[in-house]
C-alpha cells in the first residue's frame, strides 16, 4: 500500500520538476514573442501585461522594412555561407586523411587540430587586427571570412575525422581490390557516404559563424557591413519614439533571426547531438 | 588533383610485386597532400596572427601611428602584472566562471537525469534543449536585458507579485547584483547544452548495472553515487573543462549587457578595448597572452586534479 503511494508521490514530484524545467527553458522565448507583438502602449506600462489582448504586427513591419536590418541578414548569410563552404571543402579532404590513413605525424596533427578548437579567439586578436588592416580588409566582410576560419576549420576537421573513422573498412578494401587509387576511393566511395556528416558539420560551422560577435565588432565599422549580431547589438531607435531602446522592434528582429536557427536545429537535432558528442565539444 | 600526380609516378614503376607496400606508401603521400590546404589555412589564420601577437606584446606597436612599433622587451608584461584594471578583470572573469560552471553543472546534471527517464514528450524535450544553445549570445543577452529591465521588466514584476522583493531592482546596474544577474543569462543559455552532453554520457551506461544493484538492495541514492557518477566521469570531465575554458574567455554577454563599464569588464573585453578602441596593439597583445596563460593554468589544474588520462 504505502509502496504504491510513495511511488505515485515520487511520480508527481517528477512531473512537477519536469514542468519547472520546461517553463524555465520556454518562458524567455514566450516573452520575446509577447514583446514582439504588443503595441508600444502596452509594452511600456506597469504592471506588466502577460497576455496581449490586441496583438499587432507593427514591430515586424518596422523590422522587415528596415533596409539596414535586411542588409545585415544578407551580410551574415554571405559570411556564414562562405566560411562554411570553405571549411567543408578544405576540411573534408584532411579529415579523410586523418580518419582513414595510418601515417607518421597523424597523432601530432590531430592534437594540434584539437588544441585549436579550444583556442580562445581573443588571444590572436592583436595579430589578426593588424593583418586585417595591412591587407585592407578592415570594415569588409572579407575580414570575417578570413578570421572565422580560425574556429570553423579546426572544428570541421575534428568532427569529420571522427565521422570518417566510424565508417566500415570493407568499403575501401572493396574499392582497392577493384583497383581504385586512394584518392578515387575518397572521392567516389567515402565522400558520398559521408554526406550526412558533411551536413551536420556544415550546419554547426554555419551556426558558429552566424552567431559570432567579437571579430565582427572589432573588424567592422559602418552599418552597411554589419552582420546580424552587430545589428541586434546596435539596434538603432529609428522608430523608438521617446524611449531609448525600441524593445518591441528589437524583439521582433530577434524572432526573425532566431526562427531559421530554431527550425534547422529541430530538423537536425539528432545529428547535431551526435556531431557534438562524437567530435568533443565546442559551445 | 593530387591523385593524378601520384598515379603518373606510379606508371613508371613495375607494379605487381610491391602492390601492398605501394598502397601504404601512396596513402602516406596522399595524406600529406590532403592535409596541405588545412595546414596552409591554419598557418594563415592562426599561426601567423599568433606569432605576430606574441611579437607585438614585446613592442609598443600602435595602429595608425606613423612610426613602427619599437622593441620594449618585457615592459608591457611588467606593466601588466601591476595593472589594477587587469586584476579586476581577472577577478570578475574568475567569479563569473566559478558561478556559471557550478550552477550549469548541477542544474545540467539534474536536467539530464530527469530527461533520461521515460515520459511522454521526451523526444521534443531533447530537441527543445538545443535551442538556447543555437541562438546567438548577443540575442539571449538582449532578451534578458529586456526581461531584467528595471521599470518594465517581467522579472521585477514577477518577483514583486510573488512578494519576493518589495520594489523593482536594477539588477544589472547595481554592483551587488550585476554579476549574479549576468551569470543567470549564461546559465539559462548553456545549462541545457551541458545537460545534453551529460545525457549522452548517461545513455551509454548499461541498465543491467542498475538492475544488479537493485537486486543487491542498493538504494537510489547509493546507486547514484556508486554507479552513475563514477561511470559518468568521462562526460563530466570533458564538460567541465570545455565550460571552464568557454567561461574564462567570455565576451559577448558582458559586452552586450554592460558595454565597457569598468567594474564589469572581463579579461577578453579589456584586451579587445586596448587593441581595437585604443589601438594599443602592443599592450593589448600582452593582455591577450596573459589570458592565454591564465586559461592554460586552469587547464593544467584540471588535468592534474581530475586525472584526465584515466577518464
Amino acid at each position: 500500500m504505502s509502496g504504491s503511494k510513495s511511488r505515485i508521490l515520487s511520480r508527481i514530484g517528477f512531473y512537477i520538476l519536469l514542468a519547472i524545467i520546461v517553463v524555465y527553458l520556454i518562458f524567455p522565448f514566450y516573452w520575446v514573442i509577447r514583446s514582439a507583438i504588443v503595441p508600444n502602449s502596452v509594452q511600456f506600462t506597469t504592471p506588466v501585461v502577460y497576455w496581449p489582448d490586441d496583438p499587432t504586427w507593427d514591430n515586424f513591419r518596422t523590422v522587415l522594412t528596415d533596409r539596414r536590418f535586411l542588409r545585415s541578414l544578407l551580410n551574415s548569410a554571405i559570411v556564414a555561407g562562405t566560411v562554411t563552404l570553405l571549411s567543408l571543402a578544405i576540411g573534408a579532404s584532411s579529415a579523410y586523411a586523418l580518419g582513414r590513413f595510418q601515417f607518421r605525424g597523424r597523432t601530432p596533427v590531430l592534437y594540434i587540430v584539437l588544441a585549436m578548437t579550444m583556442f580562445p579567439a581573443v588571444s590572436v586578436l592583436g595579430g589578426l587586427f593588424t593583418l586585417v588592416n595591412e591587407f585592407h580588409m578592415y570594415n569588409s566582410l572579407r575580414a570575417l571570412v578570413y578570421s572565422y576560419l580560425i574556429f570553423t576549420l579546426p572544428f570541421t576537421v575534428w568532427v569529420l575525422t571522427s565521422f570518417f573513422r566510424q565508417m566500415p573498412k570493407d568499403l575501401e578494401e572493396a574499392a582497392y581490390v577493384d583497383g581504385a587509387t586512394p584518392f578515387q576511393t575518397f572521392w567516389k566511395v567515402l565522400l558520398p557516404l559521408s554526406a550526412p556528416g558533411l551536413v551536420t558539420t556544415g550546419l554547426l560551422a554555419f551556426i558558429a559563424a552566424w552567431n559570432e560577435f567579437l571579430y565582427a565588432l572589432s573588424f567592422l565599422q559602418t552599418p552597411e557591413h554589419y552582420t546580424i549580431t552587430l545589428a541586434i547589438f546596435n539596434f538603432s531607435p529609428q522608430t523608438g519614439g521617446g524611449f531609448e531602446i525600441p524593445w518591441g522592434p528589437m524583439m521582433a528582429a530577434t524572432v526573425v533571426v532566431t526562427i531559421p536557427l530554431i527550425v534547422l536545429t529541430l530538423i537536425f537535432q539528432r545529428r547535431i547531438i551526435q556531431g557534438l558528442t562524437a567530435g568533443a565539444v565546442k559551445g | 588533383m593530387g591523385g593524378t600526380a601520384v598515379e603518373e609516378k606510379e606508371l613508371a614503376v613495375p607494379k605487381r610485386p610491391r602492390r601492398v607496400l605501394d598502397l601504404a606508401e601512396r596513402q602516406r603521400r596522399l595524406a600529406w597532400i590532403l592535409l596541405l590546404p588545412t595546414v596552409a589555412v591554419v598557418a594563415a589564420v592562426a599561426l601567423v596572427p599568433l606569432g605576430q601577437t606574441i611579437y607585438y606584446s614585446f613592442t609598443n606597436e600602435r595602429l595608425g601611428s606613423l612610426t613602427p612599433g619599437e622593441w620594449v622587451g618585457l615592459e608591457n608584461y611588467r606593466f601588466l602584472v601591476q595593472d589594477t584594471t587587469f586584476r579586476s578583470a581577472i577577478w570578475v572573469t574568475v567569479k563569473f566562471t566559478v558561478i556559471t560552471v557550478v550552477f550549469e553543472f548541477i542544474l545540467g546534471l539534474l536536467i539530464a537525469l530527469v530527461v533520461n527517464s521515460n515520459f511522454p514528450g521526451r523526444g521534443p524535450m531533447r530537441a527543445a534543449m538545443l535551442v538556447p544553445w543555437a541562438i546567438p549570445t548577443v540575442i539571449s543577452a538582449q532578451m534578458w536585458k529586456w526581461m531584467y529591465h528595471d521599470v518594465y521588466g517581467v522579472i521585477n514584476d514577477l518577483l514583486v507579485r510573488l512578494h519576493i522583493i518589495d520594489h523593482n531592482v536594477a539588477w544589472f546596474s547595481q554592483p551587488s547584483t550585476s554579476l549574479f544577474a549576468i551569470a543567470s543569462v549564461d546559465i539559462w543559455k548553456t545549462t541545457p547544452f551541458v545537460a545534453l552532453l551529460l545525457l549522452a554520457g548517461l545513455q551509454v551506461i548499461p541498465t543491467d548495472v542498475y538492475e544488479a544493484a537493485t537486486v543487491d538492495g542498493a538504494s537510489k541514492v547509493q546507486q547514484f553515487f556508486r554507479i552513475t557518477l563514477p561511470l559518468l566521469r568521462p562526460a563530466i570531465v570533458v564538460t567541465l573543462i570545455f565550460r571552464t575554458l568557454d567561461a574564462l574567455r567570455v565576451f559577448d554577454v558582458f559586452y552586450v549587457v554592460f558595454g565597457t563599464r569598468l567594474d564589469t569588464q572581463t579579461m577578453a573585453i579589456y584586451a579587445q578595448q586596448n587593441i581595437v578602441a585604443f589601438a594599443d596593439v602592443g599592450y593589448g597583445s600582452a593582455i591577450s597572452l596573459g589570458i592565454f596563460v591564465i586559461i592554460g593554468i586552469f587547464v593544467v589544474a584540471y588535468v592534474t586534479t581530475l586525472k584526465v588520462e584515466q577518464a
